[in-house]
């Protein structure tokens, strides 16, 4: 397998997701089953998968602290210690988790080999490379704000904080060239960056030999997914428009379990609901887990205080040990010899040619 | 033994992987050079371990037992259930890469299955699947595949090419660590009898003798006695030590590589000449022959055998009655005793909290452990004044500190090292950031594979390092590499030789002793290493 073939099934299995709604609802108006069933099923999928997931990774205990630490610990009060990326105790944890969540820290330290062997010398120098953490950090939060800002359909009326989120979004005020001014809204900066992003993200992985190796199916297919997530919803606003108020009545139906299903909303709502709902049901099964896992990992959520606080292993069982009794039982004869102190000593101490056989006696 | 390459050869790197063939169809070949010698039968058993016999992992044959894919799959299951770490590791990475060029093995060799995401990837396969319906439904387009034999030896390959260094987790956005995923595949890979001889043996004589080099009390003791000799050819004074002493009220504990070959030994000698200036100022210490290794290479073996190694500690310290312990400079011997000691063997509260008894400094930070590492100690010393320091003595040193990759990014102690260099020589110099401290770049021969057999592959794992060090050598002039472990003192003199012809290797403690001015020593004429010290290159007197 090769990457051709990951970016092959991964493009086939995105395609095939939207025909299905666009079949589905375009050609045989399955409108019950595409606008509430399967994203009933997507939620329900979602929510419990996640939970389950969760209490899984819950279930398996941490018997040791392993942080990585990545500055100086806590020891003299003379040397700066750094409680942040080596956190004696649970405030330290706390910011290096919110910074870590939040801002991608580990990410923003990433940097990029450059290995150049001229005459036969090599140069090893580590480049400036903040894109891989830009674009993800771009992604995310544009994914959260586009999110947040959905809201206003699914809640009448709309929260203030979707408003000032509009606002600021769209603070550029750009019409999509070249219908400015003609009644097509203005545009998000959030879309623009969430498609950049992914766009990057997928060229990264096409481009850098490396990425291209290690990529897998399930690395494309959910970049497509939310690539297509997006550019239904971008294809909603700008162009083909739908009938949003027949939309919020069909999303606030969902969010209060009576759902009802509106005349004539566009095909296009159907592919982009059912693609969301294909994303959020892959979601518990998949590597997009790292957003819940990312609490629980070891080596960044634990202090780095194992020696003045004691950590226990719930599982800790006792082991086989060489005892010093044992040890000194084989060596006894030659400590003695070079006069170190031993325990028992042996009887006839004239005659040290004998003793083994003694000593086995004892 | 395999030939190693000319650094020239050896320096011709693609890092480019195939385009066209993905991971899954290529199966590496077990090369001499590249990977260690199978673990021995005698090794195995003397400590009960699963599957003893002979074997190569250069033959087609390794001797399996009957069931091994089913060993391994329980073993699996059985570390998915005890460790959430594993667990969380084999399901969130999400292949972003940051970690890919981060290892100093991929960046040596070239080698893409040498990525950390892609060794890892090796073991998730298997996990896919065996454990996850995507996997068991989709097979390779879902990233899993079928443990086969040829799977597993491609696993055994790669999990021994792996120095458990943390680079990669420092990088990684959730903080998967590589080391924890190679700890977990070799405790696998052990469980079917796959070790490799240059852990299982240090491992069988650490169990019977107390320390990896199979060392024998009198022979211990006969060693000691040599650094005396020597001591007091440089010196003038007599400086002995106390073996296995009860009552002492500290116990010392070092690896035991330090009282083996040369340059720990001139480390070791520090230690000793530090403990005789501190012996008249109330430093009450004794060596133990049974617990005569810091170091853990059950570590490289499995939690279980790291335990039984590491119990030593707390039973030695129990049995003579000390009040705590101090431990020399070491790399995975403080991993271990900073992140599992007390876990393993604790509580010991039959110690006290460490305090000096020089300078009266609690060591707060190892209020549990009781163990006190002698860089934190000696930096208190020289901080209160206590050491009477002459720096110029090591003024025909040019001195760069590497940090060893467990005291960095699995203990954090960076500033004290520094603090004593500094103190101690006149000339420091810093590899260039993104190679040292938290980042510090692996030695390449750590985690067991200080063999003979791989040479080449150290040498590639050791680039990176050796590049920096290259880089303040070209710059400054270095011409001493300081560092914190024995692992490093034994292998950086390879390293160094042959991509950095002109660069020696020193334990810290070596340093401090050649600066330490003694009452009633004669004048010194050389350094511990009986290499005239600066301006006595005419004097006779050696």
């Amino acid at each position: 397998m090769n990457f051709i073939i990951s970016i092959l099934f991964s493009g086939f299995a995105v395609s095939t997701l939207i025909l299905i709604p666009w079949v589905g609802v375009g050609a045989f108006d399955l409108r019950v089953l595409f606008g509430v069933i399967v994203p009933y099923a997507a939620m329900a999928t979602f929510f419990i998968g996640i939970i389950v997931r969760v209490i899984d990774w819950g279930k398996s205990p941490v018997p040791f602290r392993i942080p990585t630490t990545a500055g100086q610990e806590w020891s003299f009060p003379w040397i700066k210690s750094n409680p942040i990326d080596n956190p004696r105790g649970t405030g330290g944890v706390i910011v290096r988790m919110i910074l870590e969540v939040l801002l991608f820290r580990s990410l923003f330290r990433n940097t990029r080999l450059e290995y150049r062997n001229a005459d036969s010398s090599p140069r090893i120098d580590y480049e400036w490379e903040k894109w891989l953490w830009l674009a993800a950090l771009a992604f995310h939060w544009a994914f959260l704000v586009i999110f947040l800002r959905h809201f206003r359909f699914f809640m009448e009326p709309i929260p203030s904080f979707v408003h000032l989120l509009d606002n600021l979004d769209g603070f550029l005020q750009l019409g999509v060239l070249p219908f400015n001014g003609l009644g097509v809204p203005c545009v998000y900066i959030s879309d623009l960056l969430m498609l950049a992003a992914v766009t990057y993200l997928f060229f990264r992985r096409l481009y850098i030999p490396q990425m291209r190796y290690i990529s897998l199916p399930a690395d494309y297919f959910p970049l497509f997914l939310i690539l297509a997530l997006g550019l239904t919803g971008v294809l909603m606003r700008y162009f083909l428009r739908v009938d949003i108020t027949a939309v919020k009545e069909l999303a606030i139906g969902l969010f209060k379990f009576s759902p009802t299903v509106p005349e004539g909303i566009g095909v296009i709502f159907y592919i982009h609901l059912f693609i969301l709902s294909v994303l959020i049901a892959y979601f518990p099964f998949s590597k997009l887990m790292h957003f819940a896992g990312v609490f629980l990992s070891p080596t960044r959520n634990l202090s780095n205080n194992n020696r003045f606080v004691r950590h226990v292993n719930p599982w800790d069982y006792p082991v086989q040990t060489h005892t010093y009794d044992e040890y000194e039982d084989e060596f006894r004869e030659r400590m003695i010899e070079v006069g170190l102190p031993v325990e028992k000593e042996i009887e006839p101490k004239e005659e040290p040619k004998e003793e083994p056989k003694e000593e086995e006696k004892e | 033994m395999a030939d190693t390459p000319k650094p020239d050869e050896l320096a011709k790197i693609d890092h480019t992987p195939l385009v066209f063939r993905g991971w899954m169809d290529t199966q590496p070949e077990i090369r001499p050079g590249i990977a260690c010698y199978g673990s021995k039968s005698k090794d195995l058993k003397y400590v009960d371990m699963p599957n003893p016999r002979d074997w190569s992992p250069f033959d087609d044959d390794w001797k399996l037992p009957e069931n091994w894919q089913e060993t391994i799959h329980e073993g699996f299951k059985d570390r998915l259930d005890r460790f959430r770490s594993f667990k969380l590791f084999m399901d969130i990475c999400v292949r972003c890469g940051a970690c890919a060029d981060k290892c100093h093995f991929f960046i040596g060799s070239g080698d893409p299955k040498n990525m950390p995401v892609m060794r890892a990837e090796l073991l998730r396969s298997v996990y896919r699947k065996k454990f996850t319906v995507g996997g068991k439904l989709l097979g390779r387009l879902a990233g899993a595949r079928e443990l086969t034999e040829d799977a597993l030896k491609e696993l055994w390959y790669y999990l021994y090419q792996c120095t458990e260094c943390r680079r990669c987790s420092l990088f990684c956005p959730y903080g998967i660590d590589m080391a924890e995923i190679t700890i977990m595949g070799r405790e696998l890979t052990n469980l079917v009898g796959l070790n490799i001889d240059w852990i299982a043996a240090p491992v069988a004589n650490c169990y019977r003798t107390g320390n990896h080099l199979g060392i024998q009390p009198h022979a211990y003791k006969d060693m000691l006695d040599f650094f005396t000799d020597e001591i007091e050819d440089i010196t003038g004074l007599r400086m002995e030590q106390d073996l296995n002493r009860k009552g002492a009220e500290i116990l010392f504990i070092t690896p035991s590589g330090d009282v083996f070959a040369d340059p720990g030994t001139f480390t070791c000698m520090g230690y000793m000449m530090l403990f005789h200036y501190l012996k008249d100022l109330g430093l009450d210490i004794t060596w133990s022959t049974y617990a005569s290794e810091g170091g853990n290479f059950g570590y490289f073996t499995s939690h279980e055998m790291a335990k039984r190694l590491n119990a030593k500690m707390y039973a030695e310290a129990k049995r003579l009655g000390v009040k705590w312990i101090l431990g020399g400079e070491c790399g995975h011997m403080w991993r271990v005793l900073n992140q599992y000691m007390d876990t393993f063997n604790g509580p010991a509260d039959f110690l006290e909290e460490p305090v000096s008894p020089i300078t009266g400094t609690r060591f707060e930070n190892a209020k549990t452990t009781k163990m006190t590492h002698i860089i934190e100690f000696t930096a208190d010393l020289i901080k209160n004044n206590k050491l009477k320091l002459d720096p110029s003595r090591n003024d025909n040193l040019k001195v760069t500190f590497h940090d060893s990759c467990n005291p960095a990014r699995g203990m954090g102690i960076l500033e004290e090292p520094r603090y004593v260099i500094k103190n101690v020589c006149n000339n420091f110099y810093e590899m260039p950031p993104g190679t040292i401290r938290e980042q510090t770049f692996c030695c390449g021969s750590g985690a067991g594979l200080n063999a003979g057999e791989n040479m080449e592959s150290r040498m590639r794992g050791g680039l990176p390092r050796a590049n920096a060090v290259k880089f303040v050598h070209e710059k400054h002039d270095v011409n001493m590499l300081a560092c914190i472990c024995a692992i490093d003192r034994a292998v950086l003199p390879n390293l160094m030789e042959y991509w950095v012809p002109d660069v020696e290797v020193t334990g810290v403690h070596e340093m401090v002793a050649n600066a330490l001015v003694f009452e009633g020593e004669k004048k010194r004429t050389t350094d511990l290493r009986g290499e005239p010290l600066p301006g006595m290159e005419d004097e006779e007197d050696v």
